[in-house]
């Protein structure tokens, strides 16, 4: 009976598709291709990109930087998953940063990069992200373009209204999709309805980027999807996208899209700060780590905190309201003004838009048609902008071109549409290949966009390339919207599942990207910042060896008196200190993975030796002409011998 | 004579810009290394032209066996330059000022130019002198030997003055604001000389 149901779901679907689409186009695969579009997109060979672009990479846990209007990838940052590229989650420095209250979590789902403001303008300083699985939020800095803080949610499920910046960078949000019990506790499932909670977190950003939990707020179990922060005339605000506010504990597919409108939150976090800053609030139990990377010592800590501060939104007059708005909405987007607030029905044709400026006219008048667990629900009409009419089907997100118009994606109808803010009428529709999620537009979250090019990041890829088996990598695709119509440019695949994106010219970060860690600088406990320093220190069955790489040899490059059983720990310095030198180090059965070292950094990675011999060790990066010849040996002896430790370099030995 | 006294110690104060700027400058180019590596040569010692540019000079010239680049210490020449040109100076300053108070004729300032130039000569000879000694005195265990084309050890010197390729490298090697300073300063001292030959002259 239920597939039944579907079915005919899907053949109504169908239907509107075909009346919705952008008729004829589909047929044309280039769709708005246009006859120069080579030229624009083309960046010279040595020539830079214009733009930034972070890409989220979804399931591969990671952020992916490319160039735009290239298109070319040219970093992916390991944030949330291990990376044995670079050692990153498998070397001793860096396996903190993976450590949870359930563990050494080694994957993660990365969702929404979003760049540090100030004025709610892009200020280039940090880039963070939302892990959604595991509860988590990073902070990457964009002078080393390096993950340097990872701090968990606690009590949180599906950190995917998050990661948005207010437009100070006063905090970063995250929030909760997957209501749950709060705090955690054993209850039957179908108990759900009104028991689970759905805690918004508000993580304070200190001058130096350090993250901390300032207040959580403990909102009705609803499903909180996505959010942004109001600007201008309504900083201080940030608004949630909700579904699920039926409560289905099951088969959410159908029973979560049965009510006609589901909310916009809209919560005064400056209400809410002043609140806890006088003592407001209730501290509870938590588990949670906080993983900070130190750059001098260049080595992870975990913290594990155990309390967070927790407020009921019903105890602070005037800090959160419901705007209904219809279809379970996704996307929750703030124009440049702050006046407007776009829910993005994804179950619908059409967009809401709400005034912030009748939304506090309404709260004023009280003008609420009821409330949701003691929480003001305002009246539909009276927050009303606007309806974007028959844009399309399934609209996800919406961002600006700071020139008055927002551009829409459609989902299920495949395509972005472009509006005009204020009198709601659509001005242009161009496809996408296919079924795009998010869009970006450099600042395009911000006060100041820069509107230039837009991007697509497809969730369907099919066709579009020479084919690779049945999984694809995701493809993005890039539109020029200087003009009145979009133009379609470009195609490029993408990594993982980006989910969203954050741009920012390069002007603005390029000049501060840093090009080498300074030897001077590195204070790692176990560091060699010379080859005279290097050497062996047995501790019980555990061996330190300190190691350098300079071009092309390791000090020291023979060892013995290493014995089967022992734990064997290679602190690698990398002594150079020029530009995008880096050495590599393999170990012949780790049960690790290799390092990278960049000049002047410091990593350490552990073997265990399990068999007798003499085992080679090696650079993995092509760094110089002797690179082949950048080896080594170890000797393993058998655990009763007594052979001592040695440790040379052409035959000498080092002191 | 005024007018030339004053132009003599003009022309010698600004031989005390070599104490400032660099007098020579060698910078390394190569495909790897768009920006170039550069070395600035001070009367006093040789520095970088970025924070590590000598270090990273001395871990590419290893693999041709070249010595590393000389600290003010090993080279007799960096204690004893700024002395020179310190006394040179010095005396090219009391020269103009026992002109300007003609106490001595203009004779003297050309005396001091001739002497000028024969040390700064010996100085050039003694800088590629170093040079060559820098190219072609290689360790015999270096690790490329590279031979040209009758089988002798190549030459990794630099050229005294323009530009040349050795190897993967363009060398460029071309004076600096210290020696433009200097020659100004010398050519101003025979301006000097010749102002107060006319002087003297027009006066008998
Ligand atoms: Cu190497």
């Amino acid at each position: 009976m239920k597939n039944i149901f579907r079915i005919a779901v899907l053949g109504v679907l169908g239907l509107i598709i075909q009346s919705c689409g952008n008729g004829g186009s589909s047929d044309e695969k280039s769709g708005a291709l246009t006859s120069n579009a080579a030229d624009r997109v083309y960046v010279a060979p040595g020539e830079h990109d214009e733009y930034y672009a972070f890409l989220s990479g979804g399931y591969s846990g990671n952020l992916t930087v490319y160039g735009l209007p290239s298109g070319r990838m040219l970093k992916e940052i390991p944030v949330f998953s291990q990376f044995p590229t670079n050692g990153y989650g498998y070397s001793e420095e860096t396996v903190p940063m993976l450590n949870t209250s359930f563990g050494f979590v080694p994957w993660g789902d990365s969702h929404h990069p979003d760049i540090s403001q100030t004025n709610g303008e892009l200020d280039g300083r940090w880039i963070f992200i939302n892990e959604n699985n595991t509860p988590r939020i990073a902070r990457i800095s964009l002078e080393t373009f390096e993950t340097e803080e990872i701090i968990e949610i606690p009590h949180s499920a599906g950190n995917h209204s998050s990661s948005f910046i207010t437009e100070n960078t006063e905090y970063v949000v995250a929030g909760t999709r997957f209501s749950v019990p709060y705090p955690q506790e054993d209850m039957a499932i179908d108990q759900m309805k009104g028991n689970f909670k759905g805690p918004l977190t508000f993580i304070a950003i200190g001058d130096d980027g350090k993250m901390s939990i300032d207040f959580q707020l403990k909102m009705p179990g609803f499903n909180y999807d996505l959010s942004h922060p109001g600007r201008g005339d309504s900083h201080g605000w940030f608004f949630f996208t909700t579904y699920n506010t039926e409560e289905a504990h099951t088969m959410q597919e159908v029973n979560a899209s049965q009510n006609d409108k589901d909310f916009i939150a809209a919560v005064n976090w400056k209400k809410i700060q002043e609140y806890v800053q006088n003592g407001g609030g209730e501290e509870i139990d938590a588990e949670y780590a906080h993983n900070y990377f130190d750059h001098s010592t260049q080595s992870a800590t975990t913290t594990m905190e155990s309390k967070v501060l927790t407020v009921d939104p019903r105890e602070v007059e005037g800090a959160v309201y419901f705007m209904p708005t219809p279809k379970s909405p996704h996307g929750c987007d703030v124009d440049p003004t702050g006046e407007y607030i776009v829910g993005n029905g994804k179950l619908s044709t059409d967009l809401t838009v709400h005034s912030f400026s009748k939304m506090l006219k309404a709260i004023e008048n009280e003008d609420f048609e009821g409330d949701a667990y003691g929480i003001p629900i305002l009246n539909f009409d009276s927050t009303l902008a606007g309806t974007v009419k028959e844009g399309g089907l399934g609209p996800l997100h919406t961002e600006f071109d700071g020139k008055g118009n927002a551009y829409t994606t459609f989902f299920i109808s495949s395509e972005v549409v472009k509006w005009k803010l204020g009198t709601w009428e659509v001005l242009d529709r161009q496809p996408s290949y296919y079924s795009v999620g998010h869009l970006m537009i450099p600042g395009g979250n911000s006060r100041e966009p820069y509107g230039k090019y837009m991007i697509s990041m497809n969730k369907i890829t099919k066709d579009r390339y020479l084919p690779t088996g049945p999984e694809l990598e995701h493809s993005a695709q890039l539109y020029d919207i200087s003009g009145e119509k979009m133009e379609l440019l470009l195609d490029f695949p993408t990594h993982g599942e980006p989910h969203y994106a954050a741009g920012i010219p390069a002007d603005k970060i390029k000049s501060k990207s840093q090009k080498i860690y300074r030897l001077d600088e590195n204070e790692h406990e176990y560091a060699a910042t010379s080859e005279s320093e290097t050497k062996m220190v047995r501790d019980g069955n555990e061996v330190h060896v300190y190691m350098t790489t300079v071009r092309s040899h390791f000090s020291p490059d023979n060892l013995e008196g290493i014995k089967v059983g022992d734990k064997v720990f290679f602190h690698v310095t990398n002594l150079e200190q020029d530009f995008d030198v880096p050495h590599g180090f393999a170990m012949i059965g780790a049960n690790t993975s290799e390092l990278l070292i960049m000049p002047g950094q410091t990593k350490t990675i552990t073997w265990e030796p399990k068999k007798e011999g003499v085992w080679p060790f090696y650079c993995t990066d092509f760094c110089s002409a002797l690179h082949q010849e950048m080896q080594g040996y170890v000797r393993v002896s058998g655990q009763n011998s007594n052979v001592p430790l040695k440790w040379t370099l052409d035959d000498e030995e080092i002191n | 004579m005024k007018k030339s006294g004053i132009l003599m110690v003009i022309g010698s104060v600004l031989l005390l810009g070599l104490f400032i700027y660099p007098l020579w400058n060698i910078q390394l180019e190569a495909p790897q290394y768009p920006d170039p590596l550069g070395m600035n040569i001070y009367i006093s010692g040789i520095q970088g032209e970025e924070e590590f540019d000598i270090q990273n000079i001395d871990g590419i010239n290893h693999y041709i066996g070249m010595k590393k680049i000389p600290t003010p210490a090993e080279m007799w020449e960096f204690n004893t330059f700024p002395l020179v040109i310190g006394g040179m100076a010095a005396l090219g300053v009391l020269l103009g000022i026992l002109g300007f108070f003609k106490v001595i004729g203009p004779n003297w300032f050309l005396g001091w130019l001739i002497l000028m130039t024969i040390l700064g000569i010996l100085g050039m000879v003694d800088f590629n002198n170093w040079l060559t000694d820098y190219g072609t005195d290689l360790d015999p265990k270096a690790i490329m030997k590279l031979t040209d084309s009758e089988g002798n050890p190549l030459s990794y010197k630099p050229p005294l003055l323009g530009s040349q390729k050795i190897l993967n490298f363009t060398a460029h090697s071309y004076p600096r604001a210290g020696a433009y300073l200097m020659f100004a300063g010398m050519l101003l001292t025979l301006v000097a000389w010749w102002v107060g030959k006319k002087a003297t002259k027009g006066r008998s």
